[in-house]
């Protein structure tokens, strides 16, 4: 059907003008201390899906929101359709066709689906605002594009991969023919990115252009028709997809050779370290998140805890970080009961957390760089010499940490708040590891993270393993899940539906659990045993 | 006691708290206004003083009391543009240009009242105008429908502030600018522009507030005539969970018990003065504690904007 509209009249289904073309050439933009575009070329064109890969902090974000109009280049051009264009704010962006759907979500929790749609544009009636108009046409858009979402709901009731729908809606509704999607696959489910996916491609097939951006080799194969790597703010090459595979990828983002597969020598079991005890927890809405969950995690040992996002992993996490009440059952961390203790009493037992939310709770944004290394030891040596900061030790231990884990950044005293996504993550995986924890929970280690600090933070994990540390590695990533853990605990609607061996599990066995299929035969015998 | 409510009191009683309430109908919802944008303006009281004294001068040099209202709105007006500069454009902490502002409004409005005025003088205010038809309905009509325009006003002013910011595409900006200033931006939304205008308004709306106690209520100017009103004002918004009825509600219950308190001592009740003084006071407070909904407050609620931050 879209097949018929497409080339006719240089028009899109939605009625707007294709853009044919749109090139960036020789971008260049500075931050203090940082060359984040270094002369970039780049170009996308009607019907193509062009992959915008890099590692983090390689300029990719900062090169996009030029192209909607946030920030301004420092030199270098925009055309479309051959035209040179003058983005001074979004509106600039939008007005030209331009869409973008951020690295974090732009939408205001407190207004229904139609009101961040219709946000900020004329209404027909002019003064009163046209809720009802808008959401026929929403209703439209989301059936044409398969993008399910119910135009009434309050934004703050939606899932993740409903809020994301709404973010394209709101691009569609403005008539946005180039879409930007700035890692847009970072929080969703693997049954999403398929929607999401589907999606695009029909976008693509109706003339839309877009540009994605994704730091999973395997989607940007299996969505793209071209990829272009960028690498310390330059270009490094630009690839027809079908001409490339993912070993030449990596190696382009990184500049040397990534391992894609781990050794992994057997485990070594020590003692429990973490033992929860019919644990249940409360949400957010009132209703029970965790329900009677059990698990043991033995010293030397990782358990995965896979599961579709929303099953009650976050509550679990916060509830063992101290950070959400215990309605009851028991938590014991070395064998001491840590139930109702605080946060401090837990890290000074050994337990090191690593958070799913780290731009909030991981990090203090206005501090620097190596305050934020030293927040939870400050107070001991070598950071601190009776009541005073050791500011040399400080500089000094800093330093190494943001070489040896590879965090982009001018300096260590660099607010955390300038770093792009992925060094954050680096940052605080740098000053949990660097404790030497007993037990450590870690929550989506590497959720937007890029291959080559994958591969480290992996790395590392393992390290600490073999280190005897009791590891809860909680991940909606299968492939990380697998590659990693001794065993598998799969959670569902908020109770653990089996427990399963890590290295031989499947990916469908596993699927098959987190839509909730209970675990039968053997592996129940081995629920009871574990 | 139960002699002392006879109907002709119980319907001063209302009377007094309808007239009691225009004042912080009037600051509230401008007020409210300014938060739903994402700015708390606490020098309210400030403009009050300011709005009370310009259009108490003004409508009595000039003999004409619209001249008084409006000279306090202009007044009101350029003060809130005032806190707009300093508090989006400077990006000042708000808290501290609003008490900055309060102290200018409150020496400024002194000080022109000694230049200019020998002592405490009158003036005849706005007059009651009696509805038709509404107006002769017995013993309501007395109560609810022979008010000053003033009042009138302030009342009227609640539904209409409603269906600005519920009902048409500006207040929707107005309300995600103050919930997440950076998703309105990145729609091509200006923050800074609504910010100036909702923040413009609400200092309007404060000088009319301020007029409303001179020029229509107590009918004459005194230093510090305010005591503080701004600050119950910008309570109520609290009280009202940043919404138009929900501060209706807040001032209402205020003025009544204001009201209560004034007719007890008129009646000569025996009951301590000082306590009765206080009894609106400390029942803000309360309800305060008890009612606010923290979830409905504006997420970017005193929170200048940049862009580019996360
Ligand atoms: N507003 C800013 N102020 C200062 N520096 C900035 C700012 N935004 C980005 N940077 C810096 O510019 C560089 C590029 O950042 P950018 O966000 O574009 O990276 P990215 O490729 O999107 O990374 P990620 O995959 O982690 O999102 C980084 O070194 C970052 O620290
Ligand atoms: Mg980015």
């Amino acid at each position: 059907m879209s097949t018929q509209v497409l080339g006719l009249d240089g028009r899109l289904p939605t009625g707007q003008m294709r853009i044919e073309e749109m090139r960036m050439v020789g971008i260049v933009k500075r931050f203090p201390g940082v060359l984040a575009n270094d002369h970039v070329d780049f170009d996308v064109r009607a019907g193509e899906i062009h992959a915008l890969l890099g590692e983090n902090g390689a300029g990719k974000t900062t090169l996009m929101r030029q192209l909607y109009g946030l920030y301004r280049p420092d030199a270098g051009k925009i055309l479309i359709n051959g035209v040179e264009q003058h983005f001074n704010s979004p509106q600039d962006a939008i007005r030209a066709g331009i869409g973008m759907i951020h690295q974090h979500f732009m939408l205001v929790p407190s207004l229904t689906v139609v009101e961040n749609v219709a946000l900020g544009l004329k209404s027909s009636r002019g003064i009163l605002l046209d809720l009802d108009r808008v959401e026929k046409r929403v209703r439209e858009l989301s059936e044409q594009y398969g993008l399910k979402v119910d135009p009434k709901a309050y934004v703050w009731q939606l899932a993740v991969g409903e809020q994301q729908r709404v973010e394209i809606l709101k691009a569609l509704y403005r008539g946005a023919a180039l879409l930007i999607l700035d890692e847009p696959t970072a929080v969703l489910t693997p049954q999403e990115v398929e929607d999401l996916f589907r999606t695009l491609r029909q976008m693509a097939r109706d003339g839309h252009a877009l540009i994605f951006i994704s730091h999973k080799l395997h989607e940007v194969l299996a969505i793209s028709d071209r990829v272009t790597v960028l690498r310390d703010g330059r270009v490094v090459g630009t690839r027809p997809t079908h001409e490339t595979n993912k070993s030449e990828l990596a190696q382009m983002m990184v500049g040397r050779p990534v391992i894609l597969q781990y050794e992994r020598p057997p485990a070594q079991l020590g003692e429990v370290r973490l033992a929860i005890e019919n644990l249940v927890v409360g949400g957010d809405r009132g209703h029970d998140a965790v329900r009677n969950v059990s698990l043991e995690v033995h010293a030397g040992e990782i358990v995965g805890l896979a599961g579709v996002s929303g099953n009650g992993q976050r509550e679990l996490a916060e509830a063992l970080a101290g950070l959400r009440p215990v309605k009851s059952g028991r938590i014991l961390l070395c064998g001491k009961d840590i139930t109702h203790e605080p946060p401090g009493a837990r890290i000074a037992l050994g337990q090191s957390y690593i958070p799913e939310e780290r731009l909030r709770d991981g990090t203090i944004k206005q501090f620097s760089v190596a305050d934020n290394l030293i927040l939870e030891d400050h107070h001991k040596p070598p950071f601190s010499r009776k009541i005073f900061l050791d500011f040399n030790a400080i500089r000094e231990i800093s330093e190494r940490l943001v070489r040896e884990y590879n965090v982009k950044t001018p300096s260590v005293d660099t607010p955390v708040k300038n770093l792009s996504g992925g060094n954050i993550q680096k940052l605080i995986l740098a000053r949990e590891l660097s404790r030497r924890p007993k037990v450590l929970i870690a929550s989506q280690p590497t959720r937007g993270v890029d291959i080559g600090a994958t591969e480290y933070i992996h790395q590392r994990l393992l390290e600490q393993r073999q280190a005897g540390t009791a590891i809860l590695l909680i991940s909606e990533d299968l492939d990380e899940i697998r590659a990693l853990s001794d065993r598998i605990a799969v959670i569902y609607e908020g109770e653990i539906v089996g427990i399963v061996d890590g290295p031989s599990a499947t990916a469908e066995q596993l699927g098959l659990m987190m839509a909730g299929v209970r675990e039968g035969g053997q592996h129940h015998l081995e629920k009871i045993r574990l | 006691m139960s002699n002392v409510f006879t109907i002709p009191v119980v319907l001063g009683i209302i009377y007094s708290g309808l007239r009691l309430a225009t004042p912080y109908l009037y600051a509230a919802i401008g007020e409210a206004f300014a938060q739903n944008s994402g700015v708390y303006n606490l020098g309210v009281d400030g403009i009050m003083l300011m709005g009370a004294f310009s259009g108490f001068y003004v409508g009595m040099k000039t003999g004409n009391l619209w001249w008084g209202l409006l000279a306090a709105m202009g007044v009101g007006l350029l003060m809130g543009l005032l806190m707009a500069v300093v508090s989006v454009t400077l990006k000042a902490e708000q808290g501290i240009s609003g008490i900055g502002l309060y102290m200018f409004g409150l020496g400024l409005s002194s000080l022109l009242f000694k230049k200019t005025m020998s002592g405490v003088e009158s003036i005849s205010g706005f007059q009651p105008v009696r509805i038709p038809l509404l107006g002769n309905i017995p013993y309501l009509g007395d109560v609810l429908f022979n008010h000053n325009l003033l009042v009138y006003g302030a009342f009227l002013l609640v539904p209409l502030a409603s269906f600005i910011l519920y009902k048409t595409p500006f207040g929707l900006m107005i309300r995600a600018v103050g919930q997440n200033p950076q998703a309105a931006d990145t729609l091509g939304i200006n923050v800074d522009r609504i910010r100036y205008i909702t923040v413009s308004l609400g200092g309007m709306l404060a000088g009319i507030a301020g007029a409303s106690l001179s020029i229509s209520l107590i009918n004459l100017f005194q230093e510090n005539m305010t005591s503080g009103m701004g600050f119950i004002a910008i309570a109520l918004v609290y009280f009202g969970s940043w919404r138009p009825l929900g501060i209706l509600g807040g001032a209402l219950l205020f003025s009544f018990v204001n009201a209560l308190q004034l007719w007890l001592q008129v009646l000569g009740v025996n009951f301590p003065y000082d306590f009765a003084v206080m009894l609106p006071y400390a029942m803000t407070i309360l309800a305060l504690a008890i009612s606010v909904r923290r979830a409905a407050m504006p997420d970017a609620l005193g929170k200048p904007f940049e862009r580019g931050e996360f």
